[in-house]
């Protein structure tokens, strides 16, 4: 357990937190040195490739692949058979619940294939052709079932069931037939039935929202190499390189430390590389040839069988007084969690109602599993669904009791103090800041022409902490190694180093930070849960202040005094009652540490503790064309809290970035599936993500409002700004057209249809 | 079918290799010359994660056959910088944090650089509508044009 609550530097003291250098790993990245998941070439490697089931949902009689393994060239096939069955028991692995027997499944189907492009079989090859060709020689007997894709047909009685063992938890008495519907979660405070009564309006719609995919450029990559004795290397483009390794590892038998996992640069992950596909087949492939092997996903396989986050129902009931005071709130959701269990639901129901300050709340949400890939952790898993019914729901409520929806929010918002639906009470939170911000922001005050709209939407995002290790290395001429352990996917290198030269005091380009593979350091949960810049800022931060004891030491040995008359100060040992001594830099030190008592290593295992929660409240103008249905996004601004912004440009981007993922999910993004259960544009021609020229620049403002648990005030910043941009997008759009959407993506066919009857019932 | 023998210039290096027909230039710049630097993204042509220029024109590099390269001239990433001097892209990508994860930013800044050859002083919607062929996942675009404008005008002002 780690709880730093002491702030160490007020922010007038910041030298180099706050500023904007350029980030160590830049140049890399600007030049195509940088090497990423497939970059990596081994002598002697093969090439690994799936064969995947062309079912939604089939029963696997047999599989024969005596021919493709008789293909010279192909070097091993696998196959489930080549992984041992695992029991079904709910392991935590850092925030995460993951049950390996569906894990195993889902990398390689055993009984069933469950959705279209689920794995059914593996090849390694000498060359890529040889592999394709060697996959159309695998022989699979398929029975065909009937599937399910929907979440309400999935709970009807006479669904097709995926898992003839699911019987629904959290349900008293336990059901007497399986169902798909994994479990039952609610979460309630107060009565609700006495907080409806004193509400003088009442607002209940149902909304749908398409599961979406992370969409991150790079596929799934990467390199296993597993010698005869055993001993395995893999390299791979992951958020988690110990999650990785412990994954495969139990998947695969293996004893952890004979798996060395180093994580490639990572393009993109979203929450979408926190889990295994390839990697377990590139290891099982590896270990039968004795030869690397190399897996590269294609965009197809990206898109049928990684990902997405959950398409959902989410039905909310909201009462207000005259004079806008939330009395109760209710909602019930309904998630997919694709092939197996395990939607982000829970964090749905806990996010829905969490900005609000509320006395009556009930939330109940189902898991519900489709004959669809597994769903995987997308930014704020699970918060944005619930928050975009909730926040069209607050908007209509403002709307009809003809109040300024910030005013509105205003009335209602949680703050310090405020106890949550879902348990705690909030420390020191920014949502009113942000509030206000959007309030006095110029961008609020901007006319509206013909066919334009505004929209504003406020959200909320736990943060996380967690196993975290850090190491600090003196090198022999005062420059500091930094190891990290969180892949860098968006600038932490920057922010770390950072935070180490700042507690340091000495210049940031004596900082070196590299990411460690699984070797480097003890155990690091992964770079998810918006978790880095806080845990692994608090870990570097305890090595730095770790390497100064060591520091004062040395200088009180040299100078023959106690340790409490050495202080660290500016970069400096210092005595402090003998100003006269010449003050010890790091690098007159690290010169001499050969003598005064060998290397000087700062180092950290903490289990970061008090992550603060991040709000935030976005506007955005848009226009509709009443001919084409088509929205475009004119102006947006993102205001949200980040308790400390180390680097501001980094936290203006992963505001950015959120605000433009979430426009995708609001205007363009949904899986299509055929009645066979195929999905009918897996690429990205067809699911479209935003483009250059669909959208406008991004505003931003950066409220701070410390978080007391970190030593700089940090909070998690990534994944809040995917929270409110649905339900901005999409009250814009209501207030638009004068017409209420309840369902996602508000793609321009789907808005003409609702001018069009607007237009006809007018 | 036998490889096909290919004498070409990359980066202005002359540069010979055999490719089987069916392999593109993509897969002959990263699998043949362990050029990485160009990244596959989508392999249909759609993200511009592997945008490279082709006799000084853009392409997705996915889209090209490595047996039609022949005789022509072939810039890459790789080739952007000149010795220790980055482009005035490179350095503005840096400045401005027109960056996160960098999957796609050697093939948006090939073509930023393909797109100032051509427009040295290019409109906000000219550099949007010039980037839509390149995907980016983490940035929302922001800083991609702020960097690009800005290197712009340096270009001009040099």
């Amino acid at each position: 357990m780690n709880d730093m609550t002491t702030t160490s530097l007020q922010q007038s003291e910041f030298k180099i937190v706050g500023t904007r250098p350029a980030r160590p790993d830049g140049v890399d990245k600007v030049t195509g040195r940088a090497k990423f998941g497939a970059d990596l070439y081994l002598a002697n490697m093969l090439v690994g490739k799936v064969l995947r089931s062309p079912h939604a949902h089939a029963r696997i009689k047999s599989i024969d692949t005596a021919k493709a393994l008789a293909l010279p060239g192909v070097k091993a096939v696998i196959t489930a058979a080549d992984f041992g069955d695992l029991p079904s028991e709910f392991i935590p692995a850092g925030e995460m619940m993951v049950n390996f027997k569906d894990m195993t499944r889902n990398v390689m189907a055993r009984e069933k294939a469950l959705y279209e492009g689920h794995a059914v079989a593996a090849v390694a090859a000498t060359s890529e052709a040889i592999a394709n060709k060697a996959l159309k020689l695998i022989r699979v007997d398929y029975e065909v079932l009937p599937h399910v894709m929907d979440v309400v047909q999935a709970m009807e009685a006479d669904a097709p069931l995926l898992h003839e063992d699911m019987y629904t938890i959290n349900v008293e008495p336990r059901p007497a037939k399986p169902s798909n519907i994994a479990k039952r979660v609610e979460f309630a405070l107060g009565d609700i039935a006495a907080g409806f009564a004193k509400a003088d309006i009442v607002v209940e719609r149902e909304f749908t929202t398409q599961p979406v995919h992370q969409g991150y450029i790079e596929p799934h990559a990467c390199v296993a190499s597993v010698s005869e004795d055993g001993q395995a290397e893999l390299w791979c483009t992951t958020q988690g390189q110990f999650i990785v390794r412990s994954f495969c590892a139990k998947l695969l038998g293996m004893e952890v430390s004979k798996l060395r996992v180093t994580a490639s640069e990572i393009g993109g992950g979203f929450g979408g590389k926190t889990v295994v596909y390839v990697e377990p087949l590139a290891l099982a492939l590896s270990r039968k040839a004795c030869q690397p092997v190399k897996m590269v996903m294609s965009r197809v396989e990206v898109f049928q069988a990684s990902g997405p986050t959950s398409g959902a129902k989410v039905w909310v009931k909201m009462g207000a007084t005259r004079d806008g005071k939330i009395t109760a709130a209710e909602a019930v959701l309904k998630y997919q969690a694709g092939a197996f269990q395990g939607s982000p639901i829970q964090p749905g129901c806990m996010c829905a109602f969490a900005p609000y300050d509320l006395e009556n709340v009930k939330v109940v949400g189902f898991d519900i599993v489709t004959n669809r890939p597994k769903v995987a952790a997308y930014r704020a898993p699970g918060g944005p669904i619930s928050e975009y019914g909730v926040e069209s729901v607050v908007d209509e409520l403002a709307q009809k009791l003809k109040l300024d929806p910030i005013e509105l929010r205003l009335k209602n918002a949680a703050k310090e103090g405020t106890k949550a639906a879902y348990g705690p009470k909030f420390g020191p939170i920014g949502l009113v800041q942000t509030l206000e911000a959007a309030r006095a922001h110029p961008h609020y005050k901007v006319p509206l022409k013909a066919n334009q709209g505004r929209g504003v939407a406020s959200g909320f995002w736990f943060n996380i902490g967690g196993e975290t290790c850090a190491a600090l290395n003196l090198g022999e001429d005062g420059s500091v190694t930094l190891v990290a352990g969180t892949p860098d996917i968006g600038g932490s290198r920057a922010s770390l180093a950072m935070m180490a030269a700042e507690e340091l005091g000495i210049a940031l380009e004596h900082v070196r930070p590299v990411i460690g593979d699984t070797s480097a350091l003890g155990f690091n949960f992964l770079t998810g849960g918006s978790r880095v810049t806080f845990s692994s800022g608090m870990a570097v931060i305890e090595a730095a202040r770790d390497m100064i004891g060591q520091l004062r030491e040395r200088a009180a040995k040299i100078w023959e005094i106690d340790l409490k008359d050495v202080t660290w100060q500016g970069g400096y040992a210092r005595a402090v009652r003998d100003p006269a001594k010449k003050p010890l830099s790091l690098a007159d030190l690290a010169n001499t540490m050969g003598k005064t008592g060998g290397p000087i290593v700062g180092n950290a295992a903490i289990n970061a503790q008090g992550a603060g929660p991040s709000l935030a409240t976005h506007i955005v103008d848009v226009e509709v064309d009443p001919e084409t249905g088509k929205t475009t996004v004119l102006r947006y601004t993102a205001i949200q809290d980040a308790g400390r912004a180390i680097h501001p440009s980094y936290v203006e981007g992963q505001m950015q970035g959120g605000a433009a993922q979430g426009i995708g999910w609001a205007l363009n993004e949904e899986y299509i599936y055929d009645a066979k259960g195929h999905l009918a544009n897996p690429g990205f021609l067809d699911y479209r993500i935003p483009v250059c020229s669909d959208l406008p620049m991004i505003d931003t403002v950066i409220v701070e409002v410390p978080n007391p648990r970190h030593p700089y005030g940090v909070r998690g910043v990534g994944e809040t700004p995917i929270v409110p941009p649905m339900a901005a997008v999409s009250n814009a759009v209501s207030n638009a057209t004068g017409i209420r959407f309840t369902e996602l993506p508000l793609s321009p066919p789907r808005v003409l249809k609702a001018i069009e009857a607007k237009g006809a019932s007018a | 079918m036998a490889k096909q023998h290919v004498s070409t210039t990359v980066n202005g290096e002359p540069v010979e290799f055999l490719c089987a027909p069916e392999q593109t230039l993509l897969d002959v710049l990263r699998d043949e010359l362990h050029l990485t630097g160009s990244k596959e993204g989508c392999a249909t042509g759609d993200c511009g994660a592997c945008s490279v220029t082709l006799d000084g024109r853009l392409v997705c590099s996915c889209l090209v056959l490595g047996a039609e390269v022949g005789g022509r001239k072939i810039e890459t990433i790789e080739g952007m910088a000149k010795g220790d001097e980055l482009h005035p892209l490179q350095k503005k990508f840096i400045e401005h944090a027109a960056l996160q994860c960098g999957i796609c930013t050697p093939g948006v800044l090939i073509a930023a650089k393909s797109l100032l050859e051509r427009n040295p002083d290019p409109s906000e919607t000219e550099v949007r509508y010039w980037l839509a062929g390149n995907l980016c996942r983490c940035t929302g675009y922001d800083k991609i044009v702020r960097a690009v404008m800005d290197a712009a005008a340096d270009m001009r002002s040099a």
